[in-house]
């Protein structure tokens, strides 16, 4: 029921005075709510749960945990070979 | 798909298992509060693959299972009327109630329909001006910000044949209570990524303190999971507890603060019962007295007090306190199945038997295949 699901936003509206989207959850594409993220933008990728978006990913902090979960893996290597 | 395919990769599983190998030199009992975490660990295997020395217990992070038996049959009650029309999340229509659930009331006749937002049911509302549109507004903190704001909408638009049912709980109390209760016993927690993206994760940080144990903000697929637990065993390793956040990519500590402030408006803190599991102190969102027009229990209030009857076979609350797993419940697999589910926890999408039950977790009992 309450599982977040990333989706990327593709079209943005108003209805019923609230800011709308339609999302794409990899190819099925849904309404969602967009009050509670302002500033999202068309190509945003969001947290939606329950049909309301929670949060905007943020590609910056995305990127930077891969590359330290990466880097663990490179230490995690040469521990092994040592 | 971006933001889950590199979050499933195999190679960087295997390396990050290596690691945690490396890191780890003695037993922890960690918890995954969050059911959707549940149900990717069993279904990734994760739990099997982890060094020996880590034992995973699932949480009560499952709103279906946790929301009270009462409230199930006041819903039972309250969508057989006539003059009623029952709006829920899906995975409640098979949450067993004293004598029936509400898929049952369905098949016999009663307007139940699945909807997939809150703002389906205000659609409904819309649609039928004669009827009262109830919604069963359950849920953690992730629901509550859709939840509320359907409220919010029904007084703005004057859809005063709207209704909510309201069945919420909060985490942070439900952390509290098993730490105070004397035989758990958790060395750290998982903390449930997208609470913490409503509600961000400053509420843990006194809990940390408090109970001297590390919780660590966690995602949901392999990797955010394998990232949680690393990071929870180095703070457990090095004799530190703090809060650590292991999904930055979608959770700040503050949260979302507009989303809170919707939840704040519409909602107040209220000691909620716990299905399996008792009443919780300051555990629970109820309607404040403003919103009191739209509270189905106010409305009807001849639903107030049905007699309840839990199954004498279901263990489902010591399930949801990380006591016991699954299939170490009697009923597990036999007189308890998703077709004939003895306890909420059999039912649910995020219901931790139900996740033992898929992912063929029973072979051992029944020898057949799981799926
Ligand atoms: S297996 Fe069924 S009876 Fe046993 S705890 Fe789970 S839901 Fe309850």
């Amino acid at each position: 029921m309450c599982l977040g699901i990333p989706a990327k936003v593709i079209e943005l509206y108003e209805a019923n005075g609230m800011k709308m989207a339609k999302v794409d959850f990899g190819g099925v594409v849904k309404e969602a709510c967009m009050e509670y993220v302002p500033e999202v933008k068309i190509g945003d990728y969001t947290i939606v749960h329950v049909g309301f978006a929670l949060s905007i990913l943020d590609e910056k902090e995305a990127f930077e945990t891969m590359e330290l979960l990466k880097q663990i893996e490179a230490l995690g290597e040469e521990g092994t070979a040592a | 798909m971006k933001y889950l395919d590199e979050y499933r990769d195999a190679d960087l599983t295997r390396k990050l298992l290596a690691d945690l190998q490396k890191t780890i030199t003695r037993p922890w009992t960690l918890m995954e509060v969050c059911g959707g975490q549940t149900h990717s660990i069993i279904r990734s295997g994760l739990d099997r693959m982890l060094p020996r020395e880590i034992s995973l217990v699932h949480g009560p992070g499952c709103p279906v299972c946790v929301t009270p038996l009462e409230l199930v049959d006041k819903a039972v009650a309250l969508a057989s009327r006539p003059d009623v029309i029952f709006t829920s999340y899906g995975d409640m229509l098979r949450v067993p109630g004293s004598d029936r659930d509400l898929f049952a009331v369905k098949a016999a006749g009663g307007d139940v329909r699945i909807v997939y937002s809150p703002l389906d049911a205000l659609e409904v509302a819309r649609k039928n001006p004669e009827k009262t549109v109830v919604f069963f507004a359950i849920g953690f903190e992730t629901t509550a910000p859709a939840n509320a704001m359907a409220v919010l909408q029904a007084k703005a638009q004057g859809l005063a044949n709207f209704a909510a049912l309201v069945s919420h709980v909060v985490v942070p109390a439900a952390i509290t209570a098993l730490m105070e209760s004397a035989d758990v016993k958790i060395d750290g927690f998982l903390a449930a990524g997208h609470v913490c993206t409503v509600m961000g994760f400053w509420e843990y940080e006194p809990l940390a303190e408090k109970y001297k144990i590390p919780i660590v903000v966690t995602g949901f697929e392999p990797i955010d999971l394998l990232h949680g637990i690393l990071d929870c065993v180095r703070e457990l390793e090095a004799g530190r507890y703090g809060v650590r956040n292991a999904y930055a990519r979608s959770v700040t500590r503050d949260g979302n603060r507009s989303a809170q402030a919707v939840i704040q408006k519409v909602f107040e803190t209220t000691d909620r019962a716990w299905r399996g599991i008792g009443v919780i102190p300051m555990s629970g969102y109820r309607l404040r007295e403003e919103f009191a027009a739209f509270d189905a229990e106010l409305r009807f209030p001849e639903i107030q007090s049905i007699e309840t009857h839990e199954s004498p076979l279901c263990i489902s609350g010591l399930v949801l306190q990380g006591r016991k797993k699954p299939d170490e419940c009697p009923a597990f697999g036999k007189e308890c199945t998703p077709q004939t589910p003895l306890g909420a926890t059999m039912v649910s999408s995020e219901g931790a038997c139900a996740a033992y039950y898929r992912y063929g977790r029973y072979e051992k009992e029944t020898n057949r295949e799981g799926r």
